[in-house]
């Protein structure tokens, strides 16, 4: 599969197709993989397509400047919903993209290994649903639902929604629920609720990744960062503060979340944060029908389109 | 040697006579907290996600407060009171981050705010049972299998082994003395040895910093390493906020109606307004940022203080950078691997 994708990625840079690639860059271990942008054909040896490469790439396609040459980008089912919301919101520009489509079957977390106590690692085989681990502790055999990415346990779709070519085939949309750990915290008392969201967001160290790394989040200015909002702040001084970038963050990016995950999978302090977003997915969901948001590149998203059938949810509420 | 057997005691004797922070567990995630009866304490795993600079630079903390009334304001003394403290579990990369704090913090004109935790604070170490593929502390001569402190401690079978180093040290030790038992100490000969071997197998345990040593300011500032990393850096706080050196803060007023609160907090290099001035900001793009972070701990904060490095090896930022870049690949890159 890996070689694969770079004999494609090669052909479009030696031909010219495309001046530059973003993928996957090996690192010093098993799981140390980067997003990477590679500029050359001899730059590709290093290119890696394999269990660990979790990052989403479509962010890194913003920063492109994008009118002067074309690039070529390694998406992942998932990740192809995060790139049709961006050119949806013209935040990049379709006709200098390239999208090479790669299949996925869940990607890995080596954080999850940290935290189930299995330290010291220095390798790992991946065969069928068991993944086992090397460490300078002993070999320890898991199984792989127990370590995939957050994002992955729960993955929506695994077909590719925009491409311009694939490697190996797309997949369906998944009947996974993944709304189970919603329906667990709605069915919390409001205290248990505000007492496990204190607890998760307590932890927080404002460190922006989740903000930074998010697809749907690319203000040029960030709330947040500019003196003149009156609400910037580079750390959070106190509980309130903690609650609110988080709480704004999923009010700004509702409607317009594709639920990659990445939210979670960056957080140094492990808060899932996409439970925040699923939250506003699933009553988009009740309330205006099934929606998924980059399913496609043009359809407007139920909270800026009305229509006289559009319930009024604070009305539904009191009406139960 | 000094033993403990119960952990608890140990732990109740001395929030007895000081507060005690310790490594306490939270959904999985490890995190330095104020000891309380019944608190998951989790010595075992090895980092904490936050470093131990929190006992003595703070996240945020209030300086100095403007209270306005009418034409007058008055200037408050809000500097937070200091108790004593005992900051237990610490390992030996963070003890060696106070080092490098005390040479920004603790130099003319010396940061009363945190040379006051300083003073109160006793730091007691504990040996790193298991070392992690992550670490490289051994780069920068730490010795993880006895690490500096007031006190240093080794968990073994038989329970805590605990030696004093200095006067700080003794005092705790005189403190709470009717919980230890006297041991042979092999346990703790053993641990070391092991601790050793497993170094050998490390794979970041001996970098080559050859290239780093008296080199200028600018020698490495036209490097392309600095290109590569900002391609996929998010420019995200991460590396920094879970750094135990990375030491800069901004300044702040925080408007409270009546009055200001100055308060400061942690910055980040990698933040697009990191030291903006009246005239604008000297570095525009994230490949200055990220030049500017590395750097820093490699070349220009050893130029000023004997060739002491700004990073401890805790490999924190190897384990929590979302993109994975990290100040490993920067040493390597720059040395021309």
């Amino acid at each position: 599969m890996q070689e694969m994708i770079k004999s494609k990625l090669a052909e479009l840079l030696s031909t010219g197709a495309v001046t530059k690639v973003i993928g996957w860059k090996r690192g010093e271990n098993f799981y140390d993989v980067s997003p990477a942008a590679f500029e050359s054909v001899e730059s590709l040896a290093d290119f890696v397509y394999d269990d660990f490469c979790g990052a989403n790439l479509s962010k890194f396609l913003v920063k492109e400047p994008g009118k002067e040459s074309k690039v070529a980008v390694v998406l992942k089912p998932c990740d192809t919903f995060s790139l049709n919301q961006l050119i949806k919101e013209n935040r990049v520009n379709r006709e200098n993209i390239f999208v090479l489509g790669v299949p996925c079957e869940g990607k890995l977390s080596e954080e999850k290994m940290r935290v189930m106590g299995i330290v010291g690692l220095t390798g790992c085989k991946v065969e069928g649903d068991k993944v086992t681990v090397e460490t300078l502790y002993g070999t320890e055999t898991l199984d792989k639902n127990d370590v995939l990415l957050t994002k992955c346990a729960t993955c929506h779709s695994k077909k590719h929604v925009i491409f311009d070519e694939l490697i190996g085939e797309t997949g369906e949309d998944s009947d996974v629920d993944r709304f189970v750990g919603v329906a667990e915290l709605e069915a919390m008392s409001e205290d248990e609720r505000y007492e496990f969201w204190r607890n998760e967001l307590s932890r927080c160290i404002r460190c922006n990744a989740c903000r930074n790394a998010c697809p749907a989040c690319t203000c040029e200015k960030c709330v947040f960062d500019n003196d003149a909002s009156g609400v910037a702040a580079k750390s959070n001084a106190n509980s309130f503060e903690e609650n609110m970038f988080h709480i704004i963050r999923a009010y700004h990016v509702a409607g317009r979340c594709t639920d990659c995950g990445e939210c979670s999978r960056v957080c140094p302090q492990h808060i899932p944060l996409h439970l925040l977003n699923r939250k506003f997915i699933k009553d988009i969901n009740t309330f205006y029908g099934d929606f998924q948001a980059g399913a496609d590149a043009e359809s407007e998203h139920p909270l800026v389109h009305f229509t006289e059938n559009d319930p009024e949810p604070s009305i539904v509420k009191e009406g139960k | 040697m000094k033993l403990v057997k119960d952990l608890s005691a140990l732990y109740e004797a001395i929030a007895a006579v000081q507060e005690l922070y310790l490594p306490v567990e939270n959904k999985g995630r490890v995190d330095f907290k104020l000891y309380e009866a019944g608190a998951n304490v989790d010595i075992k795993t090895l980092k904490t996600v936050r470093s131990a600079k929190d006992f003595f630079f703070t996240q945020t903390e209030t300086l100095m407060g403007f209270k306005v009334e009418g034409k007058n304001i008055e200037v408050e003394d809000l500097r937070p009171e200091v108790r004593p403290f005992v900051a237990f579990g610490v390992r030996g990369c963070d003890a060696r981050s106070f080092e490098v704090l005390d040479k920004v913090f603790l130099v003319d004109p010396v940061d009363t705010v945190y040379e006051a935790r300083r003073k109160a604070g006793t730091v007691v170490t504990l040996a790193c049972g298991r070392p992690e593929e992550t670490c490289f502390c051994t780069n920068f001569g730490i010795t993880p299998e006895a690490p500096a402190g007031d006190v240093t401690t080794w968990l073994t079978e038989e329970g805590l082994y605990w030696q004093a180093n200095t006067d700080k040290g003794e005092a705790l030790t005189a403190a709470i003395a009717a919980v230890f038992t006297e041991g042979d100490g092999k346990a703790v000969e053993e641990q070391k040895k092991a601790i050793s071997d497993i170094i050998a197998k490390l794979p970041l345990a001996n970098l080559d910093m050859t290239h780093l040593e008296g080199v200028k300011e600018e020698t490495f500032w036209g490097h392309p390493v600095w290109k590569d990393i900002s391609e996929t850096c998010l420019a995200c706080g991460t590396c920094t906020y879970v750094c135990p050196t990375c030491q800069c803060y901004d300044v702040r007023d925080f408007d409270c109606g009546n009055g200001i609160e100055r308060f400061r907090c942690w910055d980040s290099c990698m933040y697009s307004d990191f030291t903006r001035m009246a005239h604008g900001n000297n570095r525009n793009t994230q490949d200055q940022r990220c030049r500017q972070r590395y750097l820093h701990k490699l070349v220009y904060f050893p130029r000023r203080n004997e060739g002491m490095f700004g990073c401890v090896g805790c490999g924190r930022c190897v384990a929590k950078c979302p993109s994975k870049l990290n100040i490993v690949k920067v040493i390597k890159a720059l040395g021309g691997k």
